[in-house]
């Protein structure tokens, strides 16, 4: 078995397009804890990348990182070729961010609070798209409801919708099928799917099809360094399993 | 300024269809003028004492909306919706601001009445005061914001912010008291001073309005 951190380099991969995310010795502290430990990895634009790892690892803390709500602690990140924490302004706006919290106004409507959003976006004609995006998440009844009567599968479509308002370039979404039936998965698979110059990274605890939907996955451990950091193909789904529950 | 009205829209409209803050307020500033009506057992008040009542009662009542004022971004995730957007975090420093001061004008449209009912025997003098309670609630909308978002992030903000909050308003009551007293002697209005302490009022409000255009940003950081 193997141990340390396995880098499997796919060549050519990384080479070609501009890199969308760039992490070298990326650390981030909680106080005197921790939760991120040495993360390096590289996603070029339109890649799909799946962050796993057991509780606590550090998933969502690397994914707010790179929605440039939290501050590295130490370490160099970069993303959509911006420098961050110096060049977060440049990339608000371009980043779709699914968190677990859903980031609506529990007293507005969904429409009115993805129009909040649309206009702090800056989007023209946010009614065509409001439309369309409730429309493809099946809440085009709902729209009017306040956030507060939604249920949880419906409140993350709604957050979903909001995530993807401004049509952004860089997709980071932590669990975007919690909550979700069968049949809502299936509508939100179709609207966070690749797409033409999307780039995303997912954390999920669904490894058969994190491993198999990605290009590259990032395995964490529970201390929060990296126990793999390569090509998907390069990680098999018993190994994944293995680091995710602690064996490895 | 797209961002400012799109903030101020939603939180005016939160407050509309809750009413968790002017009510309360309202309902504050009724109750503590009745106190202080039996508390003095006056029927009429002037000068200084008439001041010192209507501002404080002000003040605490400002405190409740203070409290609240940033609980939906902290709550409900409002905070990172702003920094996702690609617009300057002083938007809703200034957004802030403007709902206080809203709050504020609200409460004093019926605070004041009452309190001209319940201890004034005349009201010459509230044309002029006017002026005074909008430098006032000026003050306390921007310092209540600032003040607000530091400790919005503490378990123990309804603690916080008025031991941050109360301190740094001290400046702006002694000014609003000093221009509101010859408001409101016995006798009728007059005007001594008043200029005066107008202008440090203003100054104040200006300095930590200024002061929270500069440090905004940072605050909103983790």
């Amino acid at each position: 078995m193997q141990t340390g951190v396995q880098t499997r380099a796919d060549p050519g991969a990384a080479a070609a397009e501009a890199a969308a995310v760039a992490l070298r010795g990326l650390r981030r502290d909680y106080g005197e804890r921790p939760v991120l430990r040495d993360v390096t990895l590289e996603l070029a634009a339109g890649e799909t990348l799946s962050v796993i790892g057991p509780n606590g690892a550090g998933k969502s803390t690397l994914l707010r990182i790179l929605a440039t709500l939290l501050r590295p602690t130490a370490g160099r990140v970069a993303v959509l070729g911006a420098e961050l924490p110096r060049g977060a302004w440049r990339v608000r706006g371009r980043i779709g961010y699914l968190a677990h919290q859903p980031l609506l106004y529990r007293e507005l409507s969904v429409t009115e609070n993805l129009e909040f959003n649309a206009r702090l976006h800056g989007i023209d004609d946010p009614g065509r798209r409001i439309e369309e995006l409730l429309g493809a998440a099946g809440l085009a009844r709902r729209g009017g409801d306040a956030v507060r009567n939604l249920s949880a599968g419906m409140l993350q479509r709604a957050a979903i919708c909001r995530a993807l308002l401004a049509r952004p370039d860089l997709l980071l979404l932590d669990e975007p099928r919690a909550h979700l039936d069968v049949g809502a998965a299936r509508i939100v698979e179709e609207l966070l799917g690749p797409a033409p110059g999307r780039t995303r990274v997912i954390v999920t605890h669904e490894i058969e099809s994190g491993i198999g939907d990605a290009d590259r996955v990032v395995a964490l451990r529970a201390d929060g360094s990296v126990a793999y950091a390569g090509a998907a193909a390069g990680l098999a789904p018993a190994e994944a399993r293995a680091i995710v529950e602690g064996r490895q | 300024m797209n961002a400012f009205r799109t903030i101020l829209g939603k939180d005016l409209r939160t407050e509309l269809r809750t009413l968790e803050s002017i009510p309360a307020m309202a309902l504050f500033a009724a109750t503590t003028f009745v106190l202080f009506r039996f508390g003095l057992d006056r029927t009429s008040l002037e000068g200084s004492l008439a001041a010192g009542v209507l501002l404080a009662t002000v003040l605490f009542a400002a405190i409740l909306a203070i409290n609240r004022v940033f609980v939906s971004e902290r709550e409900q995730g409002g905070f990172d919706v702003v920094r996702l957007a690609p617009v300057d975090g002083t938007a809703l420093f200034a957004a802030k601001v403007c709902v206080l001061a809203i709050y504020l004008v609200v409460l004093e449209l019926i605070a004041v009445p009452l309190f001209a009912l319940l201890f004034l025997d005349s009201a010459a003098g509230l044309a002029p005061l006017a002026l005074v309670l909008a430098m006032v609630d000026l003050g306390l909308a921007t310092i209540g914001a600032l003040v607000s978002s530091i400790a919005i992030n503490s378990r123990a903000r309804d603690l916080i912010a008025p031991l941050l909050l109360l301190p740094l308003l001290v400046p702006v009551m002694i000014a609003a008291a000093g221009a509101a007293e010859p408001l409101l002697a016995a006798g009728g209005p007059s005007y001594d001073g008043f200029g005066k302490w107008i202008a440090v009022l203003a100054l104040y409000d200006v300095v930590f309005g200024l002061v929270g255009y500069a440090v905004y940003d940072f605050l909103l950081e983790d």
